[in-house]
């Protein structure tokens, strides 16, 4: 019965959130468009990058940069989600859906559904977008959905972050708070070139940010191998696993604020 | 009242109400200068790409946060402008005997103080992090004045869109607009580097690129007549077509009031 209670309610947040995002293009088209524009600008303006001396990923710089943009779709559709989680508190609609919801855990899973299927949608085009502009592609059909897999773990932690802030600040004025953290700690990786082509104070943060081996196992299934994989995924579980109990210590915060 | 104590009023409000907005303050000097580090770090690799003009991408890169910061003070201008607009405060001003033109070079004039404010701390940052002028003291100078006036002439295009749409989320909405504009020019590299035929054509169409081309003259090859001249010429033309359009727009805007 508990059981049923939960899916029962985050299936109607995410059915709701979907909903307002798929028939909103102001809440849709930026989550949308600005992965592929990060995409054209990297990849097509920055080709020449991989003609640097020791800058051997086989694959060309197209799939280098799709796997960065990918993953930060990723994040950034969970903290777009979170947008809308902190809109719903301002405007006092997520205070009625404490009150209603029978297991209030189902509202965030809900958000993550929704954040998920969000997601998705950017990740179809730009695939189909990487594709049509010729991305080689080495990895196999296990390699892809491992990619995608280690995508939408990425997204559940974005969507937990960004959930933890909004049940928290409740206003959407914490957006910054949202996206800064997410944008910097992606930027401080191996955004460019690979890890060892890196060098300065870049290279020593690179070094230790959880987000590089997330991005080296991604760049390492796309061209076919499995380097890093071991690495990425316990790190991206357990930024996940961490996350979630931010998300729920969050939620509890906003139901002693709310009830 | 002269037209010129008129434009000092309207200037001092702008400026002290940009002050006045925290947010309107951090973003402009904080989101730059970390884009510079996070970039100019990230791609320094990029200096070992045959033909590439500078030994340091720190310096190469040294004119987008004025570039950036320029975009960032345009929406505040626009952003206010547009409020106003919707308070009733512009129909309040409309029956004193103030100028239209006063209260268009007046918004303007805060906007200069603004970025000269924020260039002169960008320039700062770039010194202090080890960039050295190739075209010593007096290109400094000229590099805030060329700024500036980049400043200004957005700033122009940001009272236009407020004055025709009176509406703040619209002049917000040309923000990612001119973004994208900025990344697809010759921000990250030379053009004559950039790979891709299509990439490399659509940045030599962007007037920013040229803007840009300018501001990094001035940083990495000292004095260059042609990339002066060019990004001169192009910022005093969209200032002056933006003013043109900003006070056909008041004119309407009055009109319709």
């Amino acid at each position: 019965m508990m059981r049923r209670d939960f899916w029962y309610v985050a299936f109607a947040v995410a059915w709701r959130v979907l909903h307002n995002v798929f028939t909103t293009p102001a809440l849709f088209l930026p989550g949308m468009i600005f992965p592929l524009f990060f995409f054209t600008a990297f990849a097509g303006g920055l080709s020449r990058v991989s003609s640097i001396p020791g800058f051997d990923f086989p694959n060309g710089y197209t799939a280098f940069q799709f796997v960065f943009v990918l993953l930060q779709s990723a994040a950034f559709g969970g903290v777009f989600t979170g947008f809308g989680i902190a809109r719903d508190f301002e405007y006092g609609f997520a205070r009625r859906l404490l009150l209603a919801a029978p297991r209030r855990s189902g509202l965030v899973a809900g958000y993550a559904l929704a954040a998920a299927g969000r997601w998705a949608a950017t990740a179809t085009i730009l695939t189909i977008v990487a594709f049509a502009v010729g991305m080689q592609v080495g990895g196999n059909g296990v390699n892809l959905i491992a990619l995608y897999g280690l995508a939408l773990i990425v997204n559940l932690a974005g969507t937990l972050w960004a959930s933890g802030i909004a049940m928290r600040l409740r206003t959407v004025q914490a957006g910054p708070i949202m996206q800064l953290p997410v944008f910097l700690t992606l930027f401080f990786a191996p955004v460019y070139v690979p890890l060892a082509l890196l060098n300065g104070w870049l290279h020593s943060v690179a070094s230790v940010n959880p987000a590089t081996p997330l991005l080296e196992a991604g760049r390492s299934l796309i061209t076919g191998q499995t380097d890093h994989v071991s690495v990425a995924f316990p790190v991206a579980i357990g930024l996940a696993v961490g996350l979630s109990i931010w998300a729920w210590r969050g939620l509890r915060s906003a139901e002693r604020a709310a009830l | 009242m002269t037209a010129l104590a008129q434009v000092g009023y309207v200037a001092r409000r702008s400026v002290l109400r940009t002050a006045r907005q925290p947010a309107n303050i951090i973003f402009p000097f904080v989101f730059p200068t970390a884009l510079l580090a996070v970039t100019s770090a990230g791609l320094s690799p990029a200096t070992k790409i045959p033909g590439f003009p500078s030994k340091s991408f720190l310096a190469f890169f040294l004119a987008f946060p004025f570039i950036q910061g320029a975009l960032f003070a345009t929406m505040n201008a626009g952003t206010d402008l547009a409020r106003d607009i919707q308070s009733g405060f512009l129909n309040r001003l409309a029956l004193t005997p103030l100028r239209g033109g006063a209260l268009i070079v007046g918004q303007l004039g805060g906007i200069a103080v603004l970025a000269f404010v924020q260039n002169c701390y960008y320039l700062t940052v770039g010194l202090i992090a080890g960039v050295r002028l190739e075209s010593g003291i007096v290109g400094g100078i000229v590099l805030i004045i060329l700024a500036t006036g980049v400043a200004i002439a957005f700033g122009a295009l940001g009272a236009f869109f407020a004055l025709r749409t009176g509406s703040g989320e619209a002049v917000q909405g040309l923000f990612p607009l001119l973004f994208v504009g900025l990344f697809l020019s010759s921000m990250n590299l030379p053009r004559n580097l950039i790979e891709q035929d299509w990439f490399r054509t659509v940045a030599t169409f962007n007037p920013i690129s040229y803007l840009i081309e300018g501001l990094r003259s001035l940083i990495i090859t000292g004095w260059d007549g042609e990339a002066l001249v060019l990004a001169f010429g192009v910022a005093a033309v969209l200032a002056a077509a933006a003013m043109i359009l900003a006070n056909w727009a008041l004119r309407l805007r009055l009109t319709r009031t």
